[in-house]
């Protein structure tokens, strides 16, 4: 290596480290709203960096390939950014977590090649980063895609089951494991690696395929996380730092968010993996003694003058307001209750939306302002000194079994204390039981009011009414 | 081995910095957070970039586009639909609160 060679090698790895001090800074701003697009910049501003300096690398000698990639890359890169809608923002990340996964997978596959047509020699340790990438990669890649698949409904969001499951993964994964010891310790043969890349894409099929669609927030956070560690795993093929470090702040990042969502739908990890939840109707067992109580109806009108004559009103939306589209005529509603002095808060509860934080996202594409939107931890206190609640297409988030009755499966599970505030709306369609099957005590309580319908018409009632009352 | 020691040191730090920095984003941001740090798990871009580049064969070169498109998707598409849901997040015009 000449003087120069050395240089640039130095320069490289230089902009390497102000890559990863950059991400790092930029996941660090995302915890404001007021700085986080500044911090997402950054993140960018660093991984230009770092591809730029790697085009100096002196085993780079050919442009051409690198210029289509990145021209195909790009442009589907930009017309999906544009073109996606906020709702299907699930699909979107779980597309492009199976797409890292791919790319490591390829990364890892060429240097295997290397590997075996002798341009370079696999020791212990380079046979087992490669196995180890190439593993992560493709269950991230074939699990997204089918994650993908169920949030775009192209496969059944049910949770598929069939006989003998477990026994069946368990010797895919031991089946696995031969494989990746057999490669590590052996010599080099390409056949076993095909087959192993092939079992692992299988792998993640099957891991995901017997999740349920509720559960999908768990399961893209969990995704999420392996398409960082696979990025890092390929970091330890290469001997690079900066993909190490990137990699590993996102398997990080998805660990938490999948612990989160865990939480918020009190279940583990494991139960959600291998639970097979939603797989078979659960018929809810408080459904016989629902029979003996009465619900109260409300009017449109009535609701809206409720509202309308509260010093305050919290605003609980759930998974039901995103599916119905309504988002825009619940900003409505709040923008007519403020114009009459009324104080309106939103109580987002972790797992309303269909992943992390998606419900923050929703409202903010219709223009709801995010000091607006309180966290459940924040909002609960507040519920004590709340004249109206409004729950619009949630269930059992705000089940008051779950703090009261320690038989329910919800009992122990974080919810929005609703019951609390002095008057309680609940909008829904009828009175099916939520995604549990457990019968809402909420519904029967003597200060909740039921307003049934669609929720864009009935929201859109409201909005009629409360101007209404505007021009009074 | 001494070199995989090493890299087993910087993922362990990285991943302790990764846990104090992410646990002060707010629930309010975590759609954004995911698509954001899904951009920076396409890091993976610059060594795919290094496969395309170095003319080992048309089988490697091939792998390397292929993955170069991939990894591109995901660092463009990443960062763009962050900024565009980040851009969405205001404050009440008037600055009342």
């Amino acid at each position: 290596m000449n003087a120069h060679a050395g240089f640039t090698q130095l320069v490289i790895d230089a902009a390497y480290l102000v890559a990863s001090v950059l991400f790092i800074l930029g996941l660090k701003r995302l915890s404001s709203p007021a700085t986080a697009r500044g911090g997402n910049a950054l993140g960018a501003t660093g991984m230009l960096i770092a591809v730029l300096a790697t085009l100096l690398d002196r085993e780079i000698v050919g442009f051409s390939g690198i210029l289509v990639g990145v021209l195909i890359g790009s442009a589907i890169g930009v017309v999906a950014a544009r073109a996606v809608k906020m709702t299907a923002m699930p699909q979107m990340v779980a597309l492009l977590n199976g797409f890292g996964g791919g790319a490591s997978v390829l990364v890892a596959t060429d240097e295997y090649l290397r590997v075996t047509g002798g341009l370079t020699t696999a020791t212990v340790d380079v046979a087992l980063t490669i196995v180890l990438s190439v593993l992560i990669g493709a269950v991230t890649f074939s699990g997204s895609l089918v994650a993908f698949g169920k949030l775009q409904e192209i496969v059944t969001g049910r949770a598929v089951t069939y006989p003998l499951q477990k026994t069946l993964n368990a010797l895919l994964g031991a089946g696995i494991l031969v494989l990746a010891a057999r490669l590590t310790v052996g010599a080099p043969d390409e056949m076993l690696y095909w087959m192993l890349i092939a079992a692992a894409l299988v792998l993640g099929v099957l891991l995901v395929i017997p999740i349920g669609g509720a559960d999908m927030p768990v399961v893209i956070s969990l995704l999420n996380s392996y398409s960082g560690l696979a990025a890092s795993a390929t970091g330890f093929v290469l001997h690079n730092n900066v993909l190490i470090i990137g990699g590993a702040l996102v398997g990080a990042s998805g660990i938490i968010l999948t612990q989160i969502m865990c939480r918020a739908m009190n279940r583990s990890l494991t139960n959600v993996l291998f639970g097979a939840f939603g797989a078979v109707a659960q018929t809810g067992a408080g459904g016989a003694a629902a029979g003996d109580r009465t619900v109260r109806e409300v009017s449109a009108e009535d609701a809206a003058i409720l509202m309308g004559y509260a010093r305050s009103v919290v605003i609980v939306p759930g998974y039901g307001l995103a599916v119905a589209q309504a988002q825009h005529q619940v900003r409505d509603l709040a923008n007519l209750l403020e114009a009459r002095g009324v104080d309106v808060k939103y109580a987002i509860h972790p797992v309303a939306g269909r992943m992390p934080g998606h419900m923050n996202v929703l409202l903010a594409e219709a223009n709801v302002p995010y000091d607006q939107l309180w966290e459940m931890e924040r909002i609960n206190p507040e519920f004590e000194r709340t004249d109206v609640v409004l729950v619009i297409g949630a269930n059992d988030v705000v089940n008051p079994a779950a703090r009261t009755q320690p038989d329910s499966p919800l009992y122990g599970m974080p919810i929005l204390d609703v019951d609390k505030a002095q008057h309680v709306i609940v909008m829904k369609r009828s009175m099916n039981p939520g995604f549990a099957g457990v019968d809402n005590e909420l519904f029967y309580r003597e200060n909740t009011r039921m307003l049934f319908g669609d929720a864009k018409q009935s929201l859109t009632k409201l909005v009629q009414e409360a101007k209404a009352m505007q021009e009074a | 081995m001494e070199g995989l020691l090493f890299a087993i040191y910087v993922f362990v730090l990285a991943v302790f910095i990764g846990f104090e920095v992410i646990n002060k984003v707010p629930q309010i941001l975590h759609t954004p957070l995911m698509s954001g740090s899904n951009a920076i798990s396409g890091i993976t871009l610059i060594g795919a970039l290094v496969v395309a580049g170095r003319l080992e064969g048309p089988l490697s070169t091939a792998i390397g586009i292929a993955a170069v498109a991939l990894a591109t998707i995901n660092v463009v598409g990443g960062f763009l639909v962050t900024d565009r849901m980040l851009q969405m997040f205001r404050r009440k015009p008037d600055g009342e609160r």
